[in-house]
């Protein structure tokens, strides 16, 4: 039993995880329509900010914050200089355009940063196994994790669904031409929503760091699954985003964990070991493929544009 | 239309290399220069440029000339950079190779050809076996061997029962299965995860934790073992249940896997204090000449690999149309190898020691490996007899 | 249909000839490598010629076309693993292979559109990824190498340089025939109404599902095909073939070049490999050229490569 809950936990960790940086995507590709592949980038970026921050000011919370503010402002040079000329333009320009700046991102980190890698190692408060039921022992970083997941989640619920800049957020995402309709600056509010969507990436980024690894291309696997989540959640929606990868963590965790075992009761030894880790990892697709053939606009559809 | 022509025209001259004529010894490297993995293409590169520098840049007195090619870890584009070494270049060793999958798209284009290929990393069975060639030597080992070491140690611990985690591709099968061959404990449990995208392994150390195994083994290389290592510390495991390894730490992981390392035995057939002069000579010029690295297995076994070679040619003195004469002298190992003497088996894979090593923090506070004891000598690995060469 | 002389169709007539008259440069100079390296360039350029049936005329963004490469590979790899070296039968179970695969995963992706539809085209590509490295008997994820070329009964022999050249030149100038004539006929003229007004088709009475659905099938053999001629070129067939970010080259090859232009893929396949081969010789960090590039062909160059060749002439 505690096996279960404790592999439970294990997958709502991961999907909070993923939740991160799957609510900057769509967030961005709800409003301005905007598909960025480079999203990923803006992750790797949060991480190499954040580990050297981290190793020049000694401090994790200080270099976090540090780097929380320079993917903020990456993400708005970047849309200031480039990316907002591609507003309007056919998803596969965008495709094209933020491909490009995916292998620039890539080469231009290993030329600055070497291509080793960077380490952010955890203060030693956050090393230590928590024990949250008698028993079972949980690391205090994937405890934090799940704090600051739910955290911004609560905090974007607040902001989208309580201020004004939300109202034109979602005024946003269902229909553009009305916001320009109500006389607001919406080259400025999508700046702002780009740094925003940029600044979720950045804190995904630095977030996983330490569980994880600093390594160039660590964007490209990882923005794969949040394209998923905010697939199965339906684009545009934060609430969609929030249950999908919660959804998608718990069952690849699962997947993972009881698969193997329960394919062995049904197949013979040999059969079993080979089919057993194809299907856990394709498990993640299938479910989509599913999803989407039953549901062809993902689960929580934004309202028609 | 001017673009078009531009194009052809700068077309024509990058791709139309003059042949050169036949006084120097033309040596081609296919390794990964670019992507996440550039760090050991670097390091074998850097590793083989110090072997011809102690090598005075030359070989039998005819000067080298090295072209590196970058395989950017994709199979096709390995095969690719081959051809065009083997056709364009016209080159006479071609040496490199971290991948098996690269190695096998590439192995046909170098031994139709009859271009020597030397793998200084992969070392899939098939190259040990039923692909085995009079033209392809290894500086390295056959992928079992290593974890086929481990399995020995962990016996001579006495270890009862292990389980295994590894990634889901055929090197990370041969992992597991090497480790097996020679583990007389129980294997209470065998994972595979999803490779090379996933990112977290919790289900997994959860699974190994509730087993009771006396133990884990791991092959993750490159930054999944810096991921692994991390994890495993976080969940509190490392103080419960001792970990086993095979190519998971080495001197490019441990600058990030950090204290996590520590205590993490490890099975190798070279390490950075092997007390021979050419090693203690390899290791002191390398951080002497790219400072802040430190040298690896898989530089090592480049360094080799140019050893070989050079004492092909000087045998042959410089004619390197001899190739059986050649092919004769390397079967011999007739060089000074970093990792100490070793004898070539009937394939062309080495027989060879494999050391037991441990992350310690050395002399100026620094973590490094360190070679604790010998595991197995003379090893050679179990495919051998698939091979038709005798 | 005389095709206007204009600086696009211009460009495509020379690029033509070049391909065709590259033996021969390759023979004049003993340069062996561009004839390989352009060998792989038309079999990339016919797969991506195949992509730009569906995504340039059809509207229909598939982020999983990669996969036909290998199922095409696997079909003749794994057949001459177990001893059936005729290309008779190797290449016909390819192309039916890559038709079946096409028309079971177009059926389910067709229900969804836009980025939906990009999004379960590559997870049915990545689960065929898996599939393939999973089969240890073909060598997992290894790959398998093809120790024999298809045999052709001496009709042609594909392990002769110029031959297999030619022979992937003609699949390539065959597919992008075919490609023109299905754009021109009625039924092409029917895919391209669907992608601009799907409703208006429907009103009409055109089932554009179906419609749509037989032109993915036709992209998918033809990239089956393609695969078929890689895993001949390489003598080996690996996952890696399918992986997801070969279907993202084969999309940058046909936007780079122009999408829903007959010629724009060729001219996209020859720039992007090119520029990768020419660039890696001259720094290792081609993306800061290549990624800038991109960026601003996008910018400045709507319609790709041919559509700037083809606005230059109207000034």
């Amino acid at each position: 039993m505690y096996l279960v809950v404790e592999q439970l936990l294990n997958g709502l960790q991961f999907g909070l995880l993923l939740f991160l940086l799957a609510a900057g995507l769509t967030l961005v590709f709800g409003i301005m329509d905007f598909v960025n592949l480079a999203h990923g980038s803006l992750y790797m970026m949060g991480a190499y900010f954040a580990a050297t921050f981290v190793a020049w000011t000694g401090s994790f919370v200080l270099g976090a914050l540090m780097a929380l503010g320079a993917t903020l402002l990456l993400g708005i040079v970047l849309e200031y200089v480039a990316l907002r000329h591609l507003y309007g333009r056919g998803h596969l320009d965008q495709v094209l355009a933020t491909f490009g700046l995916i292998l620039f991102f890539n080469d231009a980190v290993r030329l600055i940063w070497g291509p080793a890698g960077l380490a952010l190692p955890l203060p030693a408060w956050l090393t230590v196994p928590v024990q949250i039921i008698p028993g079972v022992y949980y690391p205090a970083y994937r405890l934090m994790i799940i704090a600051v997941a739910l955290a911004v989640a609560a905090m974007l619920y607040l902001v989208v669904m309580r201020t004004r800049v939300g109202m034109l957020i979602r005024a946003g995402a269902s229909n553009r031409e009305m916001i320009g309709a109500l006389g607001i600056n919406i080259k400025l509010l999508f700046t702002l929503v780009f740094g925003l969507g940029a600044a979720l990436a950045g804190l995904a980024g630095l977030m996983q760091a330490p569980i994880l690894t600093v390594q160039i291309g660590m964007g490209e696997n990882i923005l794969i699954l949040a394209f998923v989540i905010i697939v199965i959640g339906g684009i545009g929606s934060i609430r969609g985003a929030f249950m999908a990868a919660i959804f998608v963590g718990i069952i690849d965790t699962m997947g993972r964990a009881f698969l193997p075992d329960l394919l062995r009761k049904v197949l013979s030894g040999a059969a079993a070991s080979t089919a057993a880790p194809a299907l856990s990892s394709m498990l993640i697709y299938l479910l989509m493929a599913i999803i989407l053939v039953l549901r062809p606009e993902g689960l929580f559809p934004a309202a028609k544009r | 239309m001017k673009k078009a022509f531009w194009l052809a025209g700068a077309m024509a001259l990058a791709l139309a290399q003059p042949a050169t004529a036949a006084d120097s010894v033309k040596i081609g490297f296919v390794s990964t220069f670019s992507g996440p993995t550039a760090v050991i293409g670097n390091d074998m590169r850097n590793s083989f440029e110090l072997a011809l520098d102690h090598l005075g840049r030359k070989i039998d007195g005819k000067p080298v000339e090295v072209i590196y090619e970058d395989d950017q870890q994709k199979p096709d584009v390995g095969k690719q950079k081959t051809e065009k070494l083997v056709q364009s270049d016209k080159v006479d060793f071609i040496v490199g190779y971290i991948w098996s999958n690269v190695l096998l798209a590439s192995l046909k284009t170098a031994v139709d050809s009859k271009t020597f290929l030397i793998s200084a990393n992969a070392g899939p069975s098939q190259l040990a076996g039923e692909l085995c060639s009079p033209y392809v030597f290894s500086t390295s080992w056959q992928n079992d061997q290593t974890p086929a070491a481990m399995g020995l140690y962990m016996n001579q611990k006495g270890v009862k029962s292990v389980f295994l985690i590894g990634p889901n591709y055929a090197a990370g099968k041969d992992m597991l299965a090497g480790v097996k061959s020679t583990f007389k404990g129980e294997v209470v449990g065998e994972e595979y995860t999803v490779w090379p995208s996933q990112l977290d392994f919790s289900a997994e150390l959860t699974k190994a934790r509730n087993s009771k195994a006396e133990s884990i083994f791991v092959f993750y290389p490159g930054a999944a073992g810096v991921q692994f290592l991390n994890q495993y510390a976080q969940a509190g495991i490392k103080a419960q249940i001792p970990l086993y390894t095979a190519f998971t730490v080495d001197e490019l992981s441990l600058p990030l896997q950090k204290d996590n390392a520590i205590g993490i035995p490890g099975a190798q057939e070279w390490v950075n204090d092997l007390p021979n002069a050419e090693n203690k000579k390899f290791v002191e010029d390398y951080r002497k000449k790219y400072p802040g690295l430190r040298p690896t297995y898989y530089g090592a076994q480049a360094y080799d690999a140019a050893q070989l070679i050079n004492s092909a040619v000087v045998a042959v003195n410089g004619d390197l149309t001899k190739k059986d004469a050649m092919k004769a002298e390397m079967e011999k190992a007739n060089f000074k190898s970093l990792r100490g003497p070793f004898k070539y088996g009937n394939n062309h894979i080495p027989i060879q020691n494999f050391y037991l090593q441990d992350v310690v923090k050395d002399a100026d506070g620094q973590l490094s490996l360190k070679t604790v004891a010998t595991i197995v000598k003379d090893d050679q690995d179990k495919f051998h007899d698939k091979c038709s060469m005798k | 249909m005389m095709p206007k002389l204009n600086a696009s169709n211009a460009v495509a007539a020379l690029m033509c000839a070049a391909l065709i008259l590259l033996p021969v440069y390759s023979a004049a100079t003993g340069n062996i490598f561009i004839l390989t390296l352009f060998t792989r360039i038309t079999i990339y350029a016919l797969a991506a010629a195949s992509l730009n049936l569906i995504m340039g005329y059809g509207g229909m963004m598939s982020f999983g076309h990669a996969a036909y490469l290998g199922i095409g590979g696997y079909a003749v790899g794994i057949l001459a693993a177990e001893g059936i070296g005729s290309g008779f039968i190797q290449w016909p179970v390819a192309l039916v292979v890559s038709a079946l695969f096409a028309l079971l995963i177009g059926a389910l992706s067709l229900r969804t559109r836009g980025v939906y539809f990009i999004m379960i085209t590559l997870a049915f590509a990545q689960m065929a990824y898996y599939v393939a490295s999973a089969l240890s008997r073909y060598g997992g994820d290894d790959g398998l190498t093809v120790y024999k070329r298809s045999d052709f009964a001496g009709l042609i022999n594909l392990s002769d340089r110029n031959q297999f050249y030619y022979l992937c030149l003609a699949c390539l100038f065959g597919g992008l025939y075919l490609i023109w004539r299905i754009v021109n006929s009625r039924f092409g003229l029917v895919v391209q109404g669907v992608r601009s007004n799907e409703q208006r088709m429907q009103a009409i009475g055109f089932h554009a599902n179906r419609y749509r659905l037989v032109c993915f099938v036709i992209a998918g053999t033809i990239c089956g095909l393609a695969g078929a001629l890689l895993a001949n070129n390489t003598d080996f067939v690996s996952p890696a073939v399918m992986y997801w970010t070969r279907s993202g080259d084969l999309m940058v090859m046909v936007i780079l070049g122009g999408m829903g232009s007959l010629f724009g893929p060729v001219v996209g396949a020859i720039v992007y490999l090119l520029l990768e081969e020419l660039l890696s010789q001259f720094t290792e960090f081609s993306g800061l050229i290549l990624g800038p590039v991109l960026l601003l062909i996008v910018l400045f160059a709507r319609g790709g490569i041919m559509g700037l060749l083809g606005r230059m002439r109207r000034g």
